[in-house]
């Protein structure tokens, strides 16, 4: 089941909608919430915690709050869209309303239907499609709190899903944003760093295969900044790949023990 | 759609196999382009507008501006706004209806490099700080389908940019008055994108319409007009290795260098 842990008090949450201080990184390179600047934010992921979903996930990357689910392989439909020498991919990315300060509307925008093609282009090179022709796999991810990083956290969350589907894969998809914030190069930019920073990367990688499937950028950049950005990024997937493996063994691990209890106590 | 997958394959090991011996099908090296003709001024009714043809891909843009409301961050600037149209009449795979994935995925392509270069100057088209300024609108009208749709459909933007004229005016009383005369949209960059295939792990520029169904990756890089990347965008169901990303970033910062040069004249 998904639990999500309950606001601590109100005091909280009134910090976390003032105003950002002016500079984002302090003279001895700490940034507003105390990270060093090749540090990820806190992460918390979970495996199989909706019931109906054959595979899910969910993350909390620093405030950000991200379910992913799979549906498949199943039946298409409509029909025609199969394809007879493979699944089809199809991919929803979705804010929640209530997941930024202004209220978004539900209805799927310009950015959600661009990051639903990527994040679908990201995670299909993962995939093996083609030992289920004639069928569809459906990933849906719901941003239920935005801070920053939603597509590559949301893909992180939904490779794990699909693995914990059962979905056969080359290797899992971890993505993490690196870029430029007050002239410094950064790992894992949250939103505060995102608007006023002077570049962002996302990128996603296979990081057995040395595979990037996504790959975005926007700012300014040289090609030597550029070169140490997509450096740092990978580096930073790399980390998520560690918390992704652990996090998917120590399913299995609980679901071992359990039947060994039952074994037992027979 | 794609052509039936049979037919993809045989296309795709002959392309390939010429790759792999350094030739194209329609005898270009790796990274030349086709034949690119830039036509400005060719709608009268329009601020703006310009016709590229990149081989037998042609794109046509337009720039109409008029007043708005700014956004509530940046109450002293102008608005951009791009919109990107795949006109049935340019390609039978081409369907009439709201823009799909493909459209907003263009569209957002070529926003991103006007953008984030900050090629238009938009603290000058403020009339009025908070209530009133200037709203610039790119449409992009696809108009034959060739292949390589970005790069064609980001110099269109860009010529259309710099053709266009703004009428004078004066403020009376909280209303524009036009005044005799015009003057030029103001720019400041010039923002280039250079799209590359991945075809048999070989990189190629300016994929042309029988090279884009076989390859399996895309990625466009937008450079400004100091050799500094402004925008990245990863496409296709393939990857990348951080090696090719790096040589592509090299070969693009040569090409847009010799693109700027057909599309920014004088």
């Amino acid at each position: 089941m998904l639990n999500i842990p309950k606001r601590k008090n109100e005091k909280k949450r009134l910090d976390m909608l003032q105003k950002k201080p002016e500079k984002l990184i302090d003279k001895d390179d700490v940034r507003i919430d105390g990270r060093k600047l090749n540090e990820l934010r806190p992460v918390k992921i979970e495996v199989g915690v909706l019931g109906n979903a054959d595979g899910s996930a969910y993350i909390e990357q620093g405030k950000n709050k991200i379910l992913a689910a799979v549906y498949g392989p199943k039946e298409v439909h409509p029909r025609h869209l199969a394809l007879p020498d493979r699944a089809v991919l199809r991919c929803r990315y979705h804010m929640a309303p209530f997941s930024v300060d202004e209220r978004k509307s539900p209805a799927p925008s310009r950015r959600e239907i661009e990051l639903s093609k990527v994040i679908r282009e990201a995670l299909e090179p993962s995939i093996f499609i083609e030992y289920y022709p004639r069928t569809s796999i459906d990933i849906f991810i719901e941003v239920l709190q935005a801070d920053g990083g939603t597509r590559c956290a949301g893909i992180t969350t939904a490779s794990l899903a699909l693995a914990d589907a059962g979905i056969p894969m080359r290797d899992l998809v971890a993505a993490c944003a690196a870029g430029k914030v007050e002239g410094r190069l950064v790992l894992d930019l949250m939103d505060a760093e995102d608007k006023v920073g002077e570049a962002d990367v996302p990128l996603a990688l296979m990081p057995n295969l040395n595979a990037i499937t996504l790959l975005q950028m926007d700012g300014s950049l040289t090609i030597e900044e550029f070169e140490k950005v997509i450096n740092l990024a990978v580096e930073g997937c790399k980390q998520l790949y560690t918390l992704q493996k652990e996090t998917l063994k120590s399913k299995y691990v609980a679901v071992k023990e359990a039947v060994k209890e039952e074994a037992a106590e027979e | 759609m794609t052509p039936p997958p049979i037919i993809v394959r045989v296309k795709q090991k002959r392309i390939g196999e010429l790759l792999s011996s350094g030739k194209r099908l329609d005898g270009r090296g790796l990274t030349d382009y086709r034949e690119i003709q830039v036509e400005v001024g060719v709608i009268e009714r329009a601020e703006g507008s310009a016709r590229v043809r990149l081989g037998k891909t042609e794109v046509m843009a337009g720039i109409k501006i008029e007043t708005g409301e700014p956004f509530s961050d940046v109450p002293n600037e102008g608005v951009l706004t791009v919109n990107a149209e795949l006109v049935p009449l340019a390609s039978p795979t081409f369907e009439p209806g709201p823009p799909d994935e493909n459209s907003i995925e263009l569209a957002r392509i070529v926003d991103r490099g006007i953008r984030e270069s900050k090629a238009i100057e938009l603290e000058k088209l403020c009339v009025e700080p908070g209530k009133k300024v200037f709203v610039v609108f790119v449409d992009v009208y696809v108009l034959n389908h060739d292949g390589n749709l970005i790069d064609a459909s980001c110099m269109a933007a860009l010529a259309a940019l710099l053709n266009t004229k703004m009428f004078n005016y004066e403020l009376k009383e909280g209303e524009i008055k036009i005044k005799a005369g015009y003057t030029s949209l103001p720019i400041r960059n010039y923002p280039i994108a250079v799209t590359f295939a991945k075809i048999n792990d070989k990189l190629i520029v300016d994929p042309w319409l029988e090279e884009e169904q076989v390859m399996d990756a895309r990625l466009t890089m937008t450079l400004d007009k100091d050799g500094k990347i402004c925008a990245i965008q990863k496409g296709g169901y393939g990857y990348f290795t951080t090696q090719q990303i790096v040589e592509a970033a090299k070969i693009a910062q040569e090409k847009t260098g010799e693109l700027r040069k057909i599309v920014v004249k004088g």
